[in-house]
C-alpha cells in the first residue's frame, strides 16, 4: 500500500470509530462547554473587556478540551495490541502519524465550529479587525496544537500515569504557538494591531514541528 | 580520574571562596543600586552556566539519537538536571534583585520569560525521564530535548514581539560594565562552571553505578527465573 492509502484507511477507520462511539467528541464538547460557563461566571465582562480577554479564554478552552481527544488517540490502539501489529507490519510509521494528526485536527475543528457561536453569544463578541483572518488563525492554531499533541501523546503512552503526562510535555513546548494564537485572535477582535506577524509565527511553528514530527516519529513508535 | 577530581574540587573551592570575597567585598559598589547589585555576579554566572548546560544537553541528545551510546545519554541527563538547578538559581536571584531595583518581583520581560520557558521545558524533560516506563526512555527523552531545542528560537521570536509592543523596564545601565566588575564577574563565572562540572562528574559516576546495579539485579532475577 502506498503512503496515501495507509493514511486514508487509518483516517477513515478512526473517523468511523469516532462516529460510532462519539467518545472523544462528546467528552471534548462537554468539557469545553463547562470551561466556557465557568469562565463566564468568574469574569462576566462588558463588551470592551471581553474583546481583550476572549482570545485567551477561547484558546485555553480549546487547548484543555483538545487534550481529552489527544489522550485517546493512541490509547485506542493499545487494546488488542493494534500498535504492536502495526509495528511488525511493513507499513512505514509516518502515514499512521499523519492520519492520527489529521483525525485529531478534524475532531478539534468540529469542536471549534460548535463552540465558537457559544463564545460569541456568552461574551457578546464582535470583531473590530478583519474577521476573515480568524479562519487562517484557527486552522494554523489547531494544527499547531494537534501535530505536537499527537506526537507527545505517543511519547506519554510509554510513561506511568500517561493521561497526566501529555499536558505536562505538550504545554511548555506549545508556548510560542499559544502566544501566537491568543495574540492573533486578540489583535483581530480588538482591531488594535495587525495579526500578520502572529500568523507568520504560527505558520513557522507548524512547518518546523510538522517536519520534526515526521522525522522523529518512527523512533517514538519503535520505542516500546 | 580520582586525582583530576580532587584537583578540580580544590580549584572550585578556591574559586568559589575568592569569587564570594570579590563579589561581596572587593568589587566596587554600584552607584545607583548600591549593594543590591552584588547579586548580579551570582545571577549572571548561574545564567551562563545554565545556558551552557542546556546547550550540552541539546548536543548530547542529538549525538545520542545518531550514535546510541550510553555515555551521551547520561551526559544529556545530567546536564539537564544540573542545568535546571542553575536555572532555578537564576529565577530566584532575579526577583530578589528586581524587587528593590525595579520595584516589582516579576515582569514578563523577554529575557525573563524566555528563561522561564526554558526552565519549564527542561522540567518537563526531567519529568519524562522520571515517569518513563519504556526501556527506550533515553530515545524518548532525546526526542523531547530536540523538540525543546527547536522551540527556543520560536519562543524567542514570540516573546520578543509580544513584549516588544510595550515599553520594557529599564535593564541595569544599558549593558556597560566597569572593568573591575567584569573581572569579578569572570571569576564567578569560572567558579560556577567549575562547580557545575564537579556536580556533573559526581552525578555521572552515580548514574553509571545506578545503571550497573540495575543491570546486575536484572541479570540476577533472570538467573533466578532460569533455575
Amino acid at each position: 500500500m502506498s503512503f496515501l492509502e495507509i493514511t486514508r484507511s487509518t483516517l477513515i477507520k478512526d473517523i468511523r470509530l469516532e462516529w460510532r462511539s462519539k467518545d472523544a467528541i462528546n467528552a471534548m464538547l462537554f468539557f469545553a462547554l463547562l470551561v466556557v460557563v465557568i469562565f463566564s461566571f468568574s469574569f462576566d465582562p462588558d463588551a470592551e473587556e471581553s474583546r481583550r480577554i476572549a482570545g485567551g479564554l477561547i484558546w485555553v478552552a480549546f487547548l484543555f478540551a483538545a487534550v481529552v481527544a489527544l489522550n485517546q488517540t493512541w490509547a485506542r490502539e493499545l487494546r488488542n495490541q493494534v500498535l504492536d501489529a502495526y509495528r511488525v507490519s511493513p507499513a512505514p510509521a509516518n502515514p499512521l502519524f499523519l492520519a492520527k494528526a489529521l483525525g485529531n485536527f478534524i475532531f478539534v475543528s468540529i469542536l471549534e465550529l460548535l463552540m465558537t457561536p457559544l463564545f460569541v453569544i456568552f461574551y457578546k463578541l464582535r470583531a473590530l479587525g478583519p474577521a476573515w483572518e480568524l479562519v487562517p488563525i484557527a486552522l494554523l492554531g489547531t494544527w499547531a496544537l494537534v501535530i505536537n499533541g499527537t506526537f507527545f501523546a505517543a511519547i506519554s503512552l510509554r510513561t506511568r500515569s500517561r493521561e497526566i503526562m501529555l499536558p505536562l510535555l505538550l504545554f511548555p513546548i506549545s508556548l510560542p504557538a499559544l502566544l501566537g494564537m491568543v495574540n492573533a485572535t486578540t489583535a483581530v477582535l480588538t482591531g488594535d494591531a495587525p495579526a500578520r506577524f502572529w500568523i507568520a509565527l504560527l505558520l513557522a511553528y507548524d512547518v518546523v514541528f510538522t517536519t520534526a514530527c515526521l522525522f522523529l516519529f518512527e523512533l517514538v513508535l519503535e520505542a516500546e | 580520574m580520582k586525582r583530576g577530581f580532587t584537583i578540580l574540587a580544590v580549584v572550585t573551592a578556591v574559586l568559589l571562596c575568592f569569587g564570594l570575597y570579590a563579589a561581596l567585598i572587593a568589587a566596587p559598589t554600584e552607584q545607583t543600586m548600591g549593594n543590591v547589585q552584588r547579586i548580579f555576579y551570582y545571577h549572571v554566572s548561574s545564567a551562563w552556566t545554565a545556558f551552557l548546560l542546556f546547550t550540552i544537553n541539546f548536543v548530547a541528545s542529538i549525538a545520542y539519537l545518531l550514535r546510541r551510546n550510553t555515555t551521551t545519554d547520561i551526559v544529556a541527563l545530567i546536564s539537564a538536571e544540573v542545568g535546571v538547578v542553575f536555572c532555578t538559581v537564576v529565577l530566584v536571584t532575579g526577583p530578589l534583585w528586581a524587587r528593590p531595583v525595579w520595584g516589582i518581583w516579576w515582569t514578563w520581560d523577554p529575557r525573563l520569560t524566555l528563561t522561564f520557558a526554558l526552565w519549564l521545558i527542561y522540567v518537563s524533560y526531567l519529568l519524562l525521564r522520571r515517569f518513563s516506563t519504556s526501556s527506550q526512555a533515553a530515545v524518548l527523552a532525546a526526542v523531547l530535548a530536540v523538540f525543546g531545542g527547536l522551540d527556543v528560537p520560536l519562543d524567542y521570536l514570540a516573546i520578543r514581539w509580544w513584549r516588544g509592543q510595550h515599553p520594557a523596564p529599564v535593564i541595569g545601565g544599558g549593558g556597560s560594565l566597569d572593568a573591575h566588575m567584569w573581572y569579578v564577574l569572570l571569576i564567578n563565572v569560572a567558579a560556577f562552571v567549575c562547580l557545575a562540572w564537579l556536580l556533573c562528574i559526581v552525578r555521572y559516576r552515580l548514574e553509571v553505578l545506578k545503571r550497573e546495579v540495575e543491570e546486575t539485579q536484572a541479570l540476577e532475577s533472570l538467573m533466578e527465573a532460569g533455575r
